[in-house]
């Protein structure tokens, strides 16, 4: 059976450094200009760095560049795909066509990864791009299990889920906080809180609580759980899911660390020695839990979920 | 470059400067009788909703039989009509989208609203002479994006609403294709498509038409330092909130047809057909008045006036000219009341008798000052006198929803035309 890559999002050349060896295969990377809710920026300077140092190890850099793009950066993309194809990544994660455009004019020749987030939800649309030039595609997180193994029947790209982490509800390009501040008259707030990232609406009605932050990208929300589906992978794996994520935005470097270590094993196992994965999924659950904040519950996102419209 | 005369937009005619690319003026008709409103008030175009893949499950939307009547009524007034197909589909709407596509091309619309490459790519193959824009879901915000979709073959890009004037402007300067922007109505306040919020809070599926409008909900800020929560809320204070105001661009109207921007959209498939009428009747009014003379042209307070009468919540500019600021933002209310109300819908009139028969759309009594406007109509006041129901019964009050009521009114009125109450 086909091992699934770990794909994980480290905060700094020194964090990829330790991601390596707590069992990493690829990382996702780049600056909040071109890329959305990253776990840290890294500048030209480190993501050369970053692929140098993951190519000695035979790991794999993705780039983001997967922003909603205004002109005034549409016209930077040419620069910046160059700049990633003589860097050396192994490709470049785009949710807006303007980087296909990019891609094309250039002439550069690099892997292109479709990652428009809440709007990649079915097969055909997934080939669509593939015909495009995506070699794979990043699945919505509001998929069910079903859904996502259906996909990955149908698809001619590779399929990577995201499997742990936060979620992205919702973006806006208004700065929402700094409007509340404002309209608070608390001015030397917003000062002080330019990039907090430790904000939380509390929705009292759910008893949840949403982590919400603002950077170049405008206001980001984010899921009030955590998804972990740890002890699940077993059904992804059979299906030959070509990447595993664990988002860590907002996440510590220790936490990021410690989820890697675990996925790793879990990963592992699953391929190796799908009984003792059995044995053990519930214990890496209980260590995964164990690594949550109070206030950030686990659950299973929207893979055994139902929606309706 | 950047002047304001623009050749392909206007001509000089015996020494003055017309407008000769009008925009379309393209208006939501969520039920049959909202789009015979809607284009009887004066919209070049209407979109609709079918009965699936659209983002409004809960408003009226067309069967297709309904949708043929609103083709044969539009283009009766020389009008189109687009369907909304805008959902991103999941695997298990692949099934029937084929049908579905068909059923729309053989209604004879003029074109589709989509956002998901699985439709426009079937209904290229299946509906091949309706036209695919591309709807406001895709977040479409720069032009080497637009200069994509042209490249696939689209007809029309619906933008952002994100996107500014000057990005228009680039964007008319860089590629050939037609540009719908919105001028009119509630908004998202995220990047429409990229906001999930109904499908964690209410498990309903805001891409599929599920949206819940979470975002218009209230919420209390705290700050985690260290495990420890801090209210930012305090209970005196007004709760966070993102409802933004509703968008109004009436006096960015000249602004918009000198960029050449070849659609102007009103939102609100799930408003009233008072709604409709007098938000279209307003612009209709605004681009004729540009268009036939844009150096006299001024913006009438009557128009803004006219505009309030159903505005359910305050309006502003939104990104016309910019990022919005937090005066564009609702805090601590969710809208305002409409400063009048729909009473009467006129169905006929009666020359000799001056008599007018209306069906009651709300309250109203003998007494009351009232207003009539309508498409051909110089909008008057009248106070209602003697009113009577269908058998001639005196009424002291037209109570009931849909009645038949006729009373006399001091100036000839026709079918369609309003009547309306202030509060």
């Amino acid at each position: 059976m086909k091992k699934p890559e770990l794909l994980v999002t480290p905060g700094s050349v020194d964090e990829l450094v330790k991601q390596i060896k707590a069992g990493a295969d690829a990382f996702l990377i780049g600056e909040q200009r071109y890329g959305l809710r990253l776990a840290g920026e890294f500048t030209r300077e480190e993501i050369k760095e970053s692929i140098r140092i993951a190519h000695e190890h035979s790991k794999k850099v993705y780039v983001a560049v997967n922003a909603i793009f205004h002109n005034h950066i549409a016209n930077e993309l040419d620069d910046y795909v160059m700049f990633l194809k003589q860097a050396g990544a192994d490709a470049i994660v785009f949710g807006d066509p303007a980087v296909i455009m990019a891609v094309r004019e250039t002439g550069v020749e690099i892997p292109l990864h479709w990652n428009p987030e809440t709007t990649a939800t079915n097969y055909y649309t997934a080939n669509y791009w593939g015909k495009r030039g995506a070699a794979r595609a990043v699945l919505a997180r509001e998929l069910s299990m079903d859904a996502v193994i259906e996909t990955k029947e149908q698809a001619d790209v590779q399929i990577e889920v995201q499997v742990h982490g936060m979620t992205c509800m919702f973006q806006s390009k208004r700065p929402l906080l700094g409007h509340y501040f404002e309209y608070m008259g608390k001015n030397l707030e917003i000062e002080k809180r330019q990039g907090a990232k430790n904000m939380l609406l509390h929705d009292p009605e759910r008893s949840n609580k949403y982590p919400i932050y603002e950077d170049a990208n405008g206001t980001h929300i984010m899921s009030p759980n955590d998804m972990c589906i740890i002890d699940e992978l077993q059904e992804l794996v059979e299906a030959g899911i070509d990447s595993f994520k664990i988002d860590g935005v907002l996440q510590t470097e220790e936490y990021r660390l410690e989820a890697t270590k675990l996925y790793r094993k879990a990963i592992d196992l699953c391929v190796e020695d799908p009984d003792q994965y059995d044995e053990e999924k519930n214990s890496l659950l209980e260590a995964a839990e164990a690594l949550q904040p109070e206030h950030r519950p686990l659950d299973s996102g929207f893979f055994f979920k139902e929606t309706v419209y | 470059m950047n002047g304001l005369i623009n050749d392909a937009i206007s001509e000089i005619v015996d020494g003055k400067r017309v407008i000769v690319k009008k925009p379309e003026l393209l208006a939501p008709a969520g039920t049959l009788e909202k789009l015979k409103i809607a284009v009887r008030y004066g919209a070049d175009a209407v979109y609709i909703g079918g009965q699936e893949y659209g983002l409004r499950s809960n408003a009226g939307n067309f069967t297709f039989e309904e949708m043929k009547e609103g083709v044969a009524f539009a283009k009766a007034y020389g009008a189109k009509v687009y369907v909304t197909t805008n959902i991103f589909a999941h695997n298990e709407n692949i099934d029937g989208l084929e049908d579905y596509l068909r059923g729309v091309g053989e209604a004879g619309v003029t074109g589709i609203i989509v956002a998901d490459p699985l439709i426009i790519e079937t209904c290229r193959r299946v509906a091949p002479n309706v036209e695919v824009h591309l709807s406001t879901q895709q977040s479409l915000s720069n032009w080497r994006a637009v200069k994509y979709w042209k490249d696939e073959g689209l007809d029309r890009v619906v933008l952002a609403r994100e996107t500014t004037g000057e990005e228009m402007r680039l964007m008319k300067e860089k590629v050939d294709i037609e540009i719908e922007t919105f001028i009119h109505g509630a908004m998202c306040i995220a990047y429409s498509g990229r906001c999930v919020l109904s499908n964690h809070m209410t498990a309903r599926d805001s891409n599929r038409g599920g949206c819940c409008q979470s975002c218009r909900w209230d919420y209390n800020l705290v700050e985690m330092e260290d495990g420890t929560e801090t209210a930012i809320t305090q209970e005196s204070d007004s709760p966070f909130a993102m409802s933004p105001k509703d968008l109004r661009l009436l006096q960015s109207i000249p602004g918009l047809i000198e960029l050449g921007i070849d659609s102007l959209k009103i939102e609100g498939r799930m408003k009233s057909i008072h709604y409709v009428a007098t938000v279209v009747g307003v612009y209709r009014k605004v681009i004729d008045a540009y268009c036939a003379d844009p150096e006299n042209f001024t913006i009438k307070e009557e128009w803004l006036e006219e505009l309030e009468k159903c505005a359910n919540r305050p309006a502003a500019p939104a990104f016309f000219a910019g990022t919005p600021g937090a005066d564009e933002q609702l805090f601590g209310i969710h809208g305002k009341k409409a400063s009048h109300d729909f009473t009467g819908l006129v169905v006929d009139y009666d020359e000799e008798t001056q008599m007018v028969t209306l069906q009651q759309r709300n309250f109203f009594r003998p007494g009351d000052t009232v207003e009539f406007f309508g498409p051909k109509l110089e909008t008057f006041q009248q106070v209602v006198g003697t009113v009577m129901d269908e058998d001639g019964n005196e009424l002291d009050a037209a109570r009931h929803p849909l009645q038949i009521v006729r009373f006399k009114v001091d100036r000839p009125v026709s079918k369609d035309d309003m009547m309306r109450k202030g509060l």
